[in-house]
């Protein structure tokens, strides 16, 4: 596979949240505005890079038996690191995604891409991977954090695009997300099935 | 790689191993920042919820336990230029949310009433109980507990679910009586900072 190609199939052909359907506790819980979306995805990119990244250097290491306790082990240290870098540095936006950020460490994408990506490539295959899945996923979360902010809310980004109380509050609220996800799940197949 | 029991014992301890070393490095590394955002967010919060003071309250803050508790709140006095007691902010915290400890900082007026809050941790059901930071703020119904005296009301404030004056968080009926039942412990410990200065 050329490099390009690797990079473009998270995004598209292998889409977390709208092909592959993985990691959807985050998809739904942190979708309620475009931002905290956005922010959730730029978080579990960067702990998807740098998991890819470590296991594909490891991947000859570890005895194929203990293989998933030890991705775990990697996975779940990137995650503590970034929580601990959020608290100090973004205590802000650590409180906005919450319990969301150590829930990263079960996110299926990341030991998905470990499993079926980074132990069988090289490093560099395997970073690209993650920045191209981790795009993806954080394309898909703005994307729909931003659908259910505006029908929602009637605002986008918090700037307001039509008063909130032509809004419809279910858009906001659990039911909404999984509306709004299952309309853009059968957008995204209507278009990727048309285009190839 | 085959699996023997040597291979997977070490394989396995020396992953661990680094992994812990990563991180007691980063934690040491960010101990001191993550302090010092607690802090600032600790001045910020009693500021904005207590009426205008002239002296520090954070360095004036102490520890007060209620009566019939253990754990003491952080009592944060403002003053006016005379030295005498406008109001206070109160840190407290309930153990009756929905998932662990709920911790708030609560302003009081001299009378008691509340005059603001600030959520400072809390790991609530996001959109549901996390509302907590704007829901008692709505004018909207029986939202808002700024301007009520806990103190004036026997047992406290409750939700009017259990026949009490302030409208539950739609859907998280029990991260509002936690909220609540930090406020009235902030009160009781205000009404003794208040005892005790007279």
């Amino acid at each position: 596979m050329s490099k390009l190609k690797i990079l473009l199939n998270g995004i598209i052909a292998e889409n977390p949240t709208f092909v592959l359907m993985l990691g959807m506790c985050p998809t739904l819980g942190t979708t309620g505005s475009a931002v905290t979306g956005m922010s959730m995805g730029l978080a579990t990119m960067a702990v998807l890079i740098c998991s890819n990244v470590a296991i594909s250097l490891i991947k000859n290491l570890v005895p194929s038996k203990v293989r998933i306790p030890a991705y775990i082990v990697v996975i779940a240290t990137f995650v503590s690191v970034l929580q601990l870098v959020m608290q100090a540095y973004m205590p802000a936006l650590n409180e906005l995604l919450g319990i969301f950020i150590p829930l990263i460490v079960v996110n299926c994408i990341l030991l998905g891409r470990a499993e079926a990506f980074a132990s069988r490539n090289g490093v560099v295959d395997s970073c690209l991977d993650g920045i191209g899945i981790g795009f993806g996923f954080t394309l898909a979360l703005t994307i729909l954090g931003a659908v259910r902010e505006i029908l929602g809310t009637g605002r986008i980004f918090g700037a307001e695009i039509f008063p909130e109380t032509y809004g419809s509050l279910v858009f906001v609220l659990a039911p909404g997300a999984f509306i709004a996800l299952g309309l853009l799940i059968a957008l995204f197949t209507k278009i990727r099935t048309r285009s190839c | 790689m085959k699996s023997t029991l040597v291979n997977m014992v070490l394989s396995l301890g020396i992953i661990t191993v680094v992994a812990g070393a990563l991180l007691a490095w980063v934690f040491s590394m960010t101990e001191g920042p993550i302090k010092q955002a607690d802090l600032d967010k600790q001045i910020a919060a009693v500021s904005a919820v207590t009426p205008e003071f002239n002296n520090d309250p954070v360095a004036e803050a102490v520890d007060i336990t209620p009566e019939g508790e253990s754990t003491p709140l952080k009592v944060f006095p403002a003053r006016d230029a005379e030295g005498k007691l406008v109001g206070a902010a109160v840190e407290s915290y309930s153990s009756a949310g929905f998932s662990g400890d709920i911790k708030l900082i609560y302003g009081f007026d001299v009378e008691g009433n509340v005059t603001g809050y600030e959520v400072m941790s809390h790991a609530e059901t996001p959109g549901l109980g996390a509302k907590m930071g704007d829901w008692f703020k709505m004018s909207e119904g029986k939202r808002s507990v700024i301007g009520l005296n806990p103190s004036a009301t026997e047992g406290g404030l409750t939700v009017s679910k259990d026949g009490g004056q302030v409208d539950a968080i739609t859907a998280a009926t029990i991260t509002s009586r936690a909220f609540l039942d930090a406020l009235n412990r902030a009160s009781r410990a205000y009404s003794q900072l208040k005892s005790s200065e007279k």
